[in-house]
């Protein structure tokens, strides 16, 4: 029976020959992943296993990024916690203050994802590795608990939508413009419980960043996971930066999917999602004019070396609008450094914008850039929920990191071609 | 298993940051969250909701974040299920895995208003609306989930497996 690439790579954890939509499997597991947030539940939970310890040190990847460097003291007891079991179960992984990034942004860079794996983590951003040819997905602590115990996690064999990309996307558009524009036309439940198998000719003129960028909002339109085909540009990055064994599936052609949507890359437009949910999308010129008081690049989804340099190619012309905040955040540390070596931190700087440690901050609302009442972001994140960012009635749009850097310039929603660039 | 009680009744995508706010997850004490359990889309929620009270919503219920503070907060809060349209997947694991019941019924979200008494029967999966007198059929949990509720968890159902 024909498959996804989705199934297949299911399938093979599961043992099995064939898996079909629908089914209930049990799946070995490639890595584990927690943050600082979701961890310190999961570790509760394992004390109640009769079967102590961890089922691989190697295997289980935990990351204190959300509220790192700590917040307050109750952020610091949660980090302690994951400290203190990361270093009782010899955890390998462990990735804490100077040496943590933002997790999906840190762990292909580290290597401990690659094409072929299956991974869980106790954060919903974790489709983010499919990209990379992976099957990964979002779980709640009690998964990630009995993950680290056992090493398995059941999982119903998700359907599949397919986009066929093809075409060259233009100068400004971004893969955060074509994953906005996607859940702007199937919606925030679009591809509930299913994959998102993202294929075509165009994917060749995406970047391994605009790939992530994409995978890792799969989850914003309901989606299990979303998923790439493993390419030249995927072997390359692989080869960079891990050294474990990759495996790489394709779906068969004659796989079943539920829908088949054809985008033409080329003639997308710089999109952002107005509030208060990322399907409420609007390209560039059908905004209004906006005006805003802050402008975050940073996040899981848009904080990586590329996005910098669109940022800073946009600051290096033009200053911040007085009256504006901007907040850079680079995702990991090597980027962050990576930002330096490039004179991209100087830029921003110069431009006034503030630059800090990675972090999720801000993202979630956490700290390092909270809104008041009815104050407005434009944000490289990925969510604009009520309150996601600060007050209740303060709004976030998502944009791309193009889109927030010429916002900043602007003092009001703009894309970089009104600045003439 | 049965369940009895008021309805709070809200809309579609409910998402899991106003069930509770990321400023509060620097705690994971379950009596802690369910003081800000549904702040940001319902202030009052918490003053008014009773043991056992019913949670109904339209589509993609508890979509959003991974945080399992989400379905803690509403058991905790003292919340006896949560029927929606349907429901997003991270939360309707999350919800199995620590035992609070959900239940996805197209029909009884459109059928039941809030304020409205509602009795749920787990096992027949049957949702009787007392103060419209009309009634729905749930969706009943495969055998495999089942068996988590059963062993109330998870963890438990992993332990009693290992036995």
């Amino acid at each position: 029976m024909a498959m996804t690439m989705t199934q297949k790579i299911l399938a093979a954890a599961a043992g099995l020959e064939e898996v079909k939509a629908g089914q209930l499997i049990e799946a070995n597991l490639d890595l584990v992943l927690g943050n600082d947030i979701t961890s310190p539940v999961a570790i509760h939970e394992m004390e109640k296993f009769e079967k102590k310890g961890v089922f691989d040190k190697d295997k289980i990847a935990l990351v204190l990024d959300h509220f790192v460097p700590n917040k307050d003291i109750k952020s610091a007891e949660h980090c302690k916690c994951v400290r203190e079991f990361a270093c009782k179960n010899n955890v390998s992984n462990f990735f804490d203050v100077g040496e943590m990034g933002i997790e999906h942004a840190l762990l292909p860079e580290k290597g401990l994802v690659v094409a072929g794996d299956v991974v869980i983590g106790a954060d919903s951003h974790t489709c983010t590795y499919g990209a990379l040819g992976a099957f990964s997905t979002g779980v709640g602590s009690t998964d990630m608990a009995a993950g680290m115990a056992t090493g398995k996690a059941w999982f119903k064999v998700p359907s599949a939508i397919k986009f066929v990309l093809k075409g060259k996307p233009s100068k400004w558009v971004s893969g955060k413009d074509v994953i906005l524009h996607i859940i702007g036309m199937i919606g925030v439940d679009g591809a509930l419980y299913k994959s998102m198998e993202f294929t075509g000719p165009g994917v060749a003129n995406l970047s391994m960043d605009d790939r992530f960028t994409i995978a890792n909002m799969a989850i914003e339109a309901g989606g299990k996971n979303g998923i790439f085909p493993v390419d030249d540009k995927t072997i390359a990055y692989m080869k960079g930066h891990a050294t474990k064994e990759f495996k790489v599936y394709e779906a068969d052609e004659d796989a079943e999917y539920d829908e088949v949507y054809t985008i033409d890359l080329s003639q997308l437009k710089p999109t952002v999602s107005f509030p208060h949910l990322p399907e409420n999308t609007k390209t560039i010129d059908e905004c209004e004019e906006i005006s805003i008081d802050q402008v975050v690049i940073g996040s899981c989804t848009n904080g990586r070396i590329d996005d910098l340099r669109v940022a800073a190619s946009i600051l290096e012309r033009f200053p911040v609008k007085k009256g504006v905040r901007c907040i850079v955040i680079p995702a990991t540390q090597k980027i962050y450094l990576q930002a330096i070596e490039e004179g991209l931190v100087q830029t921003f700087i110069k431009a006034g914008a503030v630059v800090s440690t990675p972090t999720c901050g801000p993202c979630l609302g956490g700290y390092m850039g909270i809104l008041a009442e009815n104050e407005r972001c434009v944000s490289t994140t990925n969510r604009n929920f009520v309150g996601r960012m600060g007050h209740v009635s303060s709004e976030v749009y998502l944009a791309s990191p193009a889109v927030a850097a010429a916002s900043a310039v602007t003092g009001k929603i703009s894309g970089p071609e009104e600045l003439g660039l | 298993m049965q369940a009895k009680g008021i309805v709070f009744k809200y809309g579609d995508n409910v998402d899991t940051d106003v069930i509770i706010p990321a400023r509060y997850l620097n705690s994971s004490d379950p009596a802690e969250l369910a003081k800000h359990c549904m702040e940001d889309i319902d202030k009052d929620f918490v003053n008014r909701v009773h043991k056992g009270d019913i949670i109904v919503a339209d589509k993609n219920f508890g979509c959003g974040s991974s945080r399992e503070h989400a379905p803690i907060a509403i058991k905790a809060a003292g919340v006896s299920c949560v029927i929606a349209e349907t429901f997003a997947r991270i939360f309707y694991r999350n919800a199995i895995n620590i035992g609070l019941p959900i239940i996805e019924c197209p029909e009884a979200s459109k059928g039941i208003e809030d304020g409205d008494e509602v009795e749920i029967d787990f096992d027949s999966g049957i949702i009787y609306n007392r103060t419209k007198n009309t009634q729905f059929q749930g969706q009943a949990f495969p055998p495999f989930m089942q068996k988590i509720i059963a062993a109330e968890g998870l963890i438990n159902c992993i332990n009693q497996n290992n036995d």
